[in-house]
């Protein structure tokens, strides 16, 4: 498509235009993180930056403590969900079980239901059976949601694979779960790799789950923590600005080397939807 | 949305192919499912019928009560009303910026759209809480807005935004657009992307405009990215709750209450339990419908 200079220069100004203004609150929590701390007393710093400021804030604020107890849940919920998912996206997409159809739409009301609807009767229940303040009413619930949305995932992928490999590796003497996992998986990887991505994303931002189930300071998650350090650390913005750093940059420096994951991820999960 | 469906008349699977084992792949996983997400369901049904503290070993079945509040209490009604005015924020609006930035893009072929593409869709992976610190001190009364409206001699309007009586509901409802449209833009690339060149030469040759072209080819093509996009961010608006607990607790006065908000504030500050389920329950139908109308809507345009 032949387009003229104007109209090139203008698109340049608009996608740069628009780019800053996407970029524009992270930009300030950045820059904010690396200037002078506007509370205390500020070390020299280095060619005008603070870094110092991430360290104090890694002290103050306990982030350290807090993305332990994130990356711990977040491990958890994946490595379980991932492979629940591909167990019950095999049956449902694969293997066919009697029922499938009706199954499946019980997994879609599981994707489609926000976590407001459950919060409230779940954290009585678990209270009731002494779960609640634990580590696992935070896990739990999670797993259970990253399972709907990755059976519905994986049966996807599982219904497009070939059938005729299936086949063929069961005229080779392959049982289904040999099949599975010497035939199906390994050819699932990009999939597996997305959900992987996917789940590790949501588990770690994930707030009102956290929020309500969790009152020890040793089990807040990272974007808890941050909320909570905002609540008391008043004194200024600087140390704020360095915690929402630490919080966002496992998931931000996970989107530099797998964006295309991500993206693909959300977008087609979305479609499938 | 139709990709989910089709593969009809692939038959029931080969005869001897052990089916009855199947269900043993299927059980772990519909467990954990059922106890922590389907479970809960059905309770929060049964307890938005009653009347609860959250405390005392008493409650009160009120039947259908705690439903016909919402649409009774003022508050209520106001908080879903507040739901109304983000869905315009989260939805409306970056769909009226998205679509003509995406056809601009997709017209000139620019280079540099895949950086420009990771930058936009950056907000999407950052966790809420951290935005809404973020944008709390863009919108300080001394913060990144009110410097840059002083900057162009626009003192006069600047503000504390979000303790705003009048302009915090707009100020979250920006969030969302800034938030969204980053997303809806990319799925519509994405669509638009896949729009055969031959159409465009066609309308050319029909003597198409820029602005022709743009309702006789591109807008047609992407109707299934404009539903998906639609279905997404009216559910996140909806669901708007990070946001609103970080940014104003629903304040200044209940000018920014929202129903998710309502159901944590409900159940966990003024231990009305039943009220806050049935404020659940109610979201959740409601979610279902909007996806399923939109879907349907969406569907019969592409078919």
């Amino acid at each position: 498509m032949r387009v003229s200079a104007g109209e090139r220069l203008a698109n340049y100004a608009i996608l740069i235009g628009f780019a800053a203004f996407a970029i524009w609150p992270i930009a300030t929590i950045v820059l904010s993180a690396l200037g002078p701390d506007d509370a205390g007393t500020s070390g020299a710093g280095v060619l005008g930056l603070h870094p110092e400021n991430f360290a104090e804030a890694w002290r103050v604020g306990h982030f350290g403590q807090y993305l332990r107890t994130s990356l711990v849940v977040s491990v958890v919920t994946v490595l379980v969900s991932v492979v629940l998912s591909i167990l019950s996206g095999y049956a449902l997409g694969a293997l066919r079980v009697p029922g499938a159809t009706p199954v499946f739409y019980l997994f879609l009301l599981g994707i489609m239901m926000p976590s407001e609807a459950i919060i409230v009767p779940l954290y009585y229940d678990l209270r009731t059976v002494g779960l609640t303040d634990t580590i696992w009413a935070v896990i739990l619930p999670q797993i259970a949601q990253s399972v709907a949305f990755g059976t519905f995932w994986m049966r996807a992928f599982f219904r497009s694979s070939s059938r005729a490999l299936v086949e063929a590796a069961r005229l080779d003497g392959a049982g289904p779960w040999r099949t599975l996992w010497s035939v199906l998986v390994p050819l699932a990887r990009p999939a597996i790799v997305t959900l992987t991505v996917l789940v590790f994303m949501w588990t770690w931002n994930e707030f009102l789950i956290p929020l309500v189930m969790v009152v020890s300071e040793g089990l807040r998650t990272a974007p808890l923590g941050l909320a909570f350090f905002q609540g008391q650390y008043t004194q200024g913005f600087t140390l704020l600005a360095a915690g929402a750093c630490i919080v966002a940059t496992p998931i931000v420096i996970l989107y530099v080397f797998l964006q295309r994951h991500f993206i693909a991820g959300m977008l087609e999960g979305a479609v499938r939807e | 949305m139709a990709r989910a469906r089709g593969g009809a008349g692939r038959g029931s699977g080969p005869p001897g192919e052990p089916r009855l084992s199947g269900y043993l792949y299927l059980l772990p996983g519909f467990l954990v499912y059922a106890a922590f997400l389907l479970y809960p369901l059905g309770r929060a049904a049964q307890f938005s019928l009653y009347e609860w503290d959250g405390a005392s070993a008493e409650s009160t079945f009120v039947g259908l009560r705690n439903y016909s509040e919402i649409l009774g209490d003022a508050t209520l009604r106001a908080s879903f009303g507040h739901a109304l005015v983000l869905m315009f924020f989260y939805a409306v609006l970056p769909l009226l910026i998205g679509l003509p930035l995406a056809t601009i893009l997709n017209r000139a072929k620019v280079r540099g759209l895949g950086f420009f593409r990771t930058v936009v869709f950056l907000p999407q992976v950052i966790a809420m809480v951290v935005i809404a610190v973020a944008w709390r001190r863009l919108y300080a009364p001394e913060g990144g807005l009110n410097d840059a409206l002083r900057l162009v001699g626009l003192d006069s309007l600047a503000r504390g935004w979000l303790g705003d009586y009048t302009w915090a509901l707009s100020a979250v409802g920006v969030i969302g657009t800034w938030f969204e449209t980053g997303l809806v833009t990319v799925l519509l690339l994405s669509g638009m992307g896949r729009i055969p060149g031959e159409l465009y030469e066609a309308a050319r040759l029909d003597g198409a405009g820029p602005v022709r072209e743009f309702f006789a080819v591109t807008l047609p093509s992407v109707r299934g990215e404009i539903a998906v996009a639609l279905t997404l961010t009216v559910i996140a608006a909806l669901r708007t709750f990070d946001l609103v607990y970080v940014t104003t607790t629903g304040g200044p006065g209940t000018s920014t209450m929202v129903p998710s908000f309502e159901v944590y504030n409900r159940a966990f500050e003024q231990g009305n339990v039943g009220s806050a389920t049935a404020i659940g329950v109610t979201l959740t139908v409601v979610i279902f419908l909007i996806s399923t109308v939109i879907n349907r809507i969406g569907d019969r345009a592409t078919s």
